[in-house]
């Protein structure tokens, strides 16, 4: 989480002051030798989940399925005793700061006193359940579930939100592609905590200890995801740079185009998968020139309309690389069509308006937007003004206009990472002269008689 | 088997049909001929007929959503752990059960499944039978020893001999499991024409954390039901359900990650590089090699990569080489090309193995100091016997080919590749026949 801002330090105060006062309430529940004896292995169970968090695709977050264990101490210990098992956080073995670990232990004892009191209210009965309580149980239970996972995910949101501290990309806007896969997760584990406590009636301690199996079994398959997730992407980036390899001042431009197209589709509020499967259309759009002979991507002068021609085939010979690939349905069009423009002007199909792909009308922008931000051969790089207002002049007739606005809001809230400048390469054989992608030179052709 | 294509479904003809699989479903069969009509003519206890429908639910819901795993396999978790639990059962909410006999386990299995999987009929997807047969069979096992255990000795259902439960339970999942992964090992070795040994170490590689949530999420029903009676089964969902879906991801991932490289792997194609078609080529049979050489299923799918992407670096060469025969190009160059090639893939951080395959492709399997590995000397022969053969089936060309591999095997090719080669290549040829 990196460094901590003072609005965050205050929140957390105020959120551990409200955890200790919560904790050192006296429990209204019986507190035997037994209450005791229970909590310490639900502490023990607490403490084994939250030391071994999965990590999430994004890479600050990480999830654990420690949620079952303070619900199976709202229906065991009562309200007192699950403010207790989420207090024990604070020893979890994972590396953090000393802040975030005060603010985990207290934000999971709050979170776990708020479902205990609901649970209560709602007349659930504290203790080892009997075969007698079922099915009549589960309505607090369930309301104790959804109150312990919306406790926690606001507490967690207040913090990011205050926690914003010299950062350029907001982080909260890369964990929220997975909060409602995080928070069905947590709910479904929650609803274990029931399932434990009914466990207790029948083998006591050893509960716990079975649990542990389908806890760590969950736990193995997301992290296997998200490792798998990780891995896919970087190889996507490696294989996209070994085809601008062809280009020395295309290098790094696919990655670019891939995180101006994600940027919009932020802006525009695209669903989360949406908006993961248009950073993958936008890394691989220009897939398609390795089908364009180098010759004719670098050719110095004017171009002959079959080497034109050539050259407009690129978005067809991309759909025909990446046609296989099972989940970018919609990226497909956007690879396809990225080319088009708003006046119909464009190639292939020479589309209008509407009849473009949603994706390909986004790739559009943050693509001619790089291009004119990085070293051609034939000049120099433009400044970020002068590329905002080049796409300004072309929105309505080669760029949809609500999508450059978008990017320019986008532009004016993250901002944007330029190249590195090129120096001129030694080896003339991987520059090219003309660059289809630049609106402001469009390619030289040869005037036909 | 790595690749997501599956073997061509054998059940146009009952001919054709293995002596393996024809076992186990005739197996299955006959179980639940005989559990059904012992089912019919006795009847189900009074008060035991909402635990067998509920349960018969249970498994049809986990037999609807069936799991897709990496390599091709299936699964139904939910449905198995619903099953096995149903074998398991001791007491529901206090009430004894003793009456379960396990017949009537493998007719609630066997409605269950039957009811589950026929949406995936009407929607046109196979049905399945060997991996239903596979779970039905797996559930007998563990209920025809548990059933009569409880029947016989009584006191295993009392509360205060739980340990013992847990212990008895605890061995029979374990059981249940290896019988799963067994025959599902021996259908598959039939399935690739790979080795009962490998088959299974991958088997139990791939299914042991499957088979772990089940059996655990088994034993816990069988116990927690006792208190919550069968609410138990809807409150538990939850965490399966999470549980599967994580599983379907992963196994969702790890097919687009696959896919993917399989279609930027042709990029060198569209370009010219090389003939179309030959990477494809060269994997599948590079894998088929692999696998007749024994190489356990994580090998093959490094080798699967690895030659997908073989011809990578010649991205770099600024025009490509005539026709794409890397065979003819002179030999520094085609090390240069590896290289390359290496270099790219080593830039994606996880694929190093992948990229050590590539760099080490046009090594000399034998008198090279460090020897290459295995992958990269099934490569070396498998590119070359493609850039000799192509998409040809010419059963003279096979042979021309293969012949100057062998004569090359005293340097060049390793011996033992190029012996599998020809096995693979043979059986090709037998086939298309």
């Amino acid at each position: 989480m990196g460094k901590v801002s003072w609005t965050a330090w205050l929140y957390i105060a105020v959120v551990v002051a409200a955890a200790v006062a919560v904790a050192v309430l006296p429990p209204r529940h019986a507190t035997g030798l037994h209450w005791w004896g229970e909590l310490a292995v639900l502490c023990l169970l607490f403490l084994i989940c939250d030391s071994t968090p999965t990590p999430l695709a994004a890479r600050q977050s990480a999830w654990s399925p420690s949620s079952s264990a303070t619900l199976a101490a709202v229906v065991l210990l009562g309200p007192a005793g699950a403010a207790l098992v989420g207090a024990v956080s604070v020893l979890s073995l994972r590396r953090e700061l000393l802040a975030e670990r005060l603010f985990n232990g207290a934000m999971y004892a709050l979170s776990g006193f708020a479902a205990g009191l609901a649970f209560v209210w709602l007349n659930g009965p504290v203790g080892v359940p009997e075969p007698g309580q079922f099915p009549h149980i589960i309505w607090p239970f369930a309301a104790a579930a959804v109150v312990h996972v919306l406790a926690n995910h606001s507490l967690i949101w207040g913090f990011l939100r205050l926690n914003r501290y010299e950062r350029k990309v907001p982080r909260k806007v890369r964990t929220e592609s997975s909060l409602p896969l995080l928070l069905v997760s947590d709910l479904g584990f929650a609803a274990l905590g029931l399932v434990i406590a009914a466990l207790w009636a029948v083998t006591y301690q050893f509960a716990a200890v079975i649990v542990l199996v389908p806890l760590f079994v969950a736990r193995w398959a997301m992290g296997q995801f998200a490792e798998q997730q990780r891995a896919y992407a970087a190889t996507m980036a490696a294989l996209c740079q070994a085809v601008e390899t062809k280009d020395f001042y295309t290098r790094g431009h696919s990655e670019r185009v891939s995180r101006g197209s994600g940027m919009i589709a932020r802006q525009i509020s695209m669903r989360p998968d949406r908006a993961e499967a248009i950073r993958f259309a936008g890394m691989l759009h220009d897939v398609g020139k390795l089908g364009v002979p180098t010759k004719v991507l670098q050719k110095n002068g004017p171009l002959t309309e079959e080497e034109l021609a050539a050259i407009q085939l690129h978005p067809m010979r991309g759909l025909e690389i990446v046609r296989e690939i099972g989940f970018l349905n919609e990226a497909l069009a956007g690879i396809m069509h990225h080319h088009e423009r708003i006046d119909g002007r464009g190639y292939p199909m020479g589309f209008a308006g509407h009849e473009i792909p949603l994706f390909a009308r986004v790739i559009a922008v943050a693509d001619a937007f790089d291009s004119m931000t990085s070293t051609r051969s034939y000049r120099e790089a433009r400044s970020i003004d002068q590329a905002v207002q080049e796409l300004r002049k072309g929105a309505g007739t080669q760029f949809d206009p609500l999508l450059v606005d978008a990017f320019i809001a986008a532009l004016d809230s993250e901002g944007w990472r330029l190249p590195e400048p090129a120096a001129v390469p030694l080896d003339s054989r991987t520059v090219t002269a003309q660059d289809h992608d630049d609106p402001t030179a469009p390619l030289r052709v040869v005037e036909s008689i | 088997m790595i690749t997501s294509e599956r073997p061509i479904e054998r059940w146009s003809s009952w001919q054709t049909l293995d002596s393996g699989r024809l076992l186990l479903l005739a197996t299955a069969g006959m179980l639940v001929v005989a559990a059904l009509a012992t089912s019919v003519a006795v009847g189900v206890r009074q008060p035991d007929t909402p635990v067998a429908v509920a349960f018969g639910l249970f498994i049809a819901f986990g037999e609807l959503l069936r799991l897709a795993l990496p390599g091709g396999r299936e699964a139904a978790p939910i449905a198995m752990a619903g099953a096995m639990s149903y074998a398991l059962l001791l007491h529901v909410g206090g009430q004894h059960l003793q009456g379960i006999g396990p017949l009537q386990v493998i007719a609630v299995a066997a409605v269950g499944m039957t009811v589950g999987a026929l949406p995936h009929v009407a929607a046109g997807r196979p049905a399945s039978l060997t991996g239903m047969s596979t779970r039905l069979v797996a559930v007998a096992c563990v209920a025809f020893i548990f059933r009569p255990l409880v029947t016989q000795f009584p006191f295993i259902g009392s509360r205060s001999y739980w340990w013992l439960a847990l212990a008895i339970m605890s061995v029979l999942v374990l059981f249940g499991w290896l019988v799963d992964t067994v025959i599902g090992a021996l259908i598959r070795a039939d399935d690739y024409g790979a080795r009962f040994s490998v088959a299974l170490w991958d088997e139990m590689r791939v299914q042991w954390p499957l088979g772990a949530a089940v059996g655990s999420s088994a034993i816990i029903t069988a116990f927690a039901a006792q208190i919550m009676g069968l609410s138990e089964l809807g409150v538990f969902i939850g965490p399966l359900l999470v549980t599967q879906v994580a599983f379907r991801r992963y196994a969702g991932i790890r097919a687009t990650y696959l896919q993917t490289v399989r279609a930027l792997a042709r990029v060198t194609e569209v370009g010219g590089y090389v003939e179309s078609g030959h990477s494809r080529r060269v994997s599948k049979l590079a894998v088929a090699v692999g696998r007749e050489l024994g190489m356990p299923e994580p090998d093959l799918l490094d080798l699967e990569y690895a030659s997908l992407m073989h011809d990578i670096g010649q991205l770099s060469l600024p025009d490509p080489i005539p026709a794409g025969a890397t065979v003819l190009v002179s030999a520094a160059d085609q090390r240069r090309i590896a290289e390359l090639g290496a270099d790219v893939i080593r830039q994606a951080g996880v694929l190093d193995k992948v990229a050590e395959l590539v760099r080490c492709q046009n090594w000399p399997s034998r008198g090279h100091y460090p020897e290459p590995p295995i992958g990269s000397k099934i490569i070396r022969a498998v590119n070359a016997f493609d850039d000799l053969v192509g998409g040809s089936t010419d059963r003279d060309r096979t042979a021309a080919a293969l012949e100057r591999l062998r004569l090359d095997t005293a340097f060049e090719y390793d011996a033992a590749v190029v012996e599998a080669l020809g096995e693979v290549a043979g059986k090709r040829l037998m086939s298309r026949l």
